[in-house]
């Protein structure tokens, strides 16, 4: 069977690459996926959208893609509801050195546009008053950061591409990408073959596979990271409350439950998505020293799902010169979903050799050659 | 009685019109489902809809139920308060 480009992954970087290019007039667009709809890191992520990051990069990307969540139901003219509420992320500093590189980072913000700001405790107990002020000193807010449901928003750029021509195939493997004198010439998957000259790798967890399939050595691994939902309850809760050293993110959802989730740092590299008792105790620990209230809710559901952890924690958006016509979008290192708008803007004017909206020297493969990479990511749960 | 009058999760209040809607315009799976209507994802973790949406995609495809995977089960498998399980921790240390 013959294709024009074939993306590998129907997760939010695919679909929004596939409506990207659609929306730009490209026909033959095909999705593989080998689950079903949002089976990935996309559906098992923590929800939350924000801005208030520590690379240049990270931030730019954050704030278009906000740019984009703001109008999106009238963009991609969808009639479900995303939930996207702008509360804030509320990022709590619990030791000097926080406290410091948060003022580093909030004036970077700024610098972009991105309208955060540093509170003093008693500010930010004012946003979110059942914070325990002893466990932390200071904190960073930014009202435009907030929640998005990851299902619609998934489904609102999948039905836009569909719309505009975009073919779909869910439970459908990549077995097999075949290239000669450097440039692709057929795809094999568990269903049939495909005769295409342009493959995106947009695998989520399992990019590197995907990369070594077609001979290129992607630097990323995944991780475990567990999140657990609680009963919905009334709202009492408008931010994300978050904290780097304490190792959370806790938010309520429009839909009432509370998610939360944390990373474990002894977390084995590989695909390992189920969910541990250990997480349990170390989560419940967590939130209650940071929100004692909390304590008082119910848990009803865990689970797990990858990061795609890049070595500088900032994503792979990317072609490569060993090998024409094949493109990626991995690594994002956690933060996929929020930055999906701009993954699919950018790998779309890769892909059809346009100026692109931003430069991709920090967001190519070849940053990695370096002996030493300059800006890591720290803000990472 | 009327598909929308009829409630299938008792958690999120979803109908059965509901269902069927997503399955008339393509969504096949459980897992499916419960990522757009949260079927399953309530307090009870579908012990009640499971089966029943089951039986409906069973139907609506013309496949043997059998045929028809279930959802997946996660802990919990009843709702316990967090400060209990951040207690219980403090008695085995």
């Amino acid at each position: 069977m013959k294709t024009n480009i074939l993306i590998i992954g129907a997760g939010i970087s695919g679909v929004s690459i596939a409506y990207n290019l659609a929306k730009k007039g490209v026909k033959g667009i095909l999705v593989i996926d080998k689950g079903y709809f949002t089976n990935g890191a996309t559906g098992r992520c923590g929800a939350g959208v924000r801005q208030q990051w520590a690379t240049e990069s990270n931030c730019i990307l954050a704030k278009m893609s906000i740019d984009f969540f703001e109008h999106a139901n009238k963009i991609l003219d969808y009639s479900g509801d995303l939930e996207f509420k702008q509360e804030g992320y509320l990022i709590l500093a619990t030791t000097k050195e926080e406290h410091e590189q948060f003022a580093k980072n909030v004036i970077l913000q700024n610098k972009l546009g991105i309208p955060s700001r540093q509170l003093t405790k008693d500010e930010a107990l004012k946003i979110v008053p059942h914070l325990n002020s002893g466990a932390f000193i200071s904190a960073t807010f930014c009202q435009t950061d907030g929640h998005l449901n990851p299902f619609t928003m998934t489904e609102a750029y999948y039905l836009a591409a569909k719309k505009l021509g975009v073919t779909f195939s869910f439970y459908e493997e990549v077995l097999e990408i075949q290239t000669k004198n450097q440039e692709i010439t057929q795809v094999i998957t568990n269903k049939t073959s495909y005769q295409v000259k342009t493959v995106v790798n947009a695998a989520g967890g399992y990019a590197q596979e995907v990369g070594v399939m077609a001979g290129i050595d992607i630097p990323v691994y995944s991780e475990n990271h567990e999140i657990l939902a609680t009963e919905p309850i009334e709202k009492i809760q408008g931010p994300m409350v978050m904290s780097f050293s304490k190792n959370i993110y806790c938010q309520q959802v429009p839909h009432g439950a509370f998610l939360m989730g944390r990373g474990n740092p002894q977390a084995p590299k590989g695909h390992d998505i189920e969910s541990s008792w250990q997480f349990l105790d170390e989560m419940a620990k967590t939130v209650i020293d940071i929100m004692p209230l909390i304590g008082n809710l119910r848990v009803i559901r865990q689970w797990g799902g990858s990061y795609n952890m890049s070595p500088d924690r900032q994503p792979i958006i990317s072609d490569t010169d060993q090998l024409k016509g094949f493109y990626m979008a991995c690594g994002f290192s956690g933060h996929g979903f929020m930055f999906a708008p701009m993954t699919g803007l950018l790998l779309s004017e890769l892909i059809l050799n346009e100026k692109t909206t931003l430069d991709m020297t920090s967001l190519h493969l070849k940053r990695f050659k370096d002996q030493d990479i300059k800006h890591i990511e720290k803000s990472v749960v | 009685m009327s598909h929308k009058e009829i409630i299938i999760c008792r958690c999120e209040d979803i109908t059965l019109q509901q269902i069927h809607d997503l399955l008339d315009q393509g969504y096949s799976t459980f897992e499916d489902l419960k990522r757009l209507l949260r079927v399953g994802m309530g307090p009870c973790q579908a012990n009640t809809c499971g089966h029943l949406i089951q039986k409906e995609i069973s139907k609506h495809f013309n496949k043997k139920i059998e045929e028809v995977p279930i959802h997946k089960v996660r802990p919990m498998t009843t709702g316990v308060l967090l400060k209990m399980i951040a207690e219980d921790q403090k008695d085995e240390d």
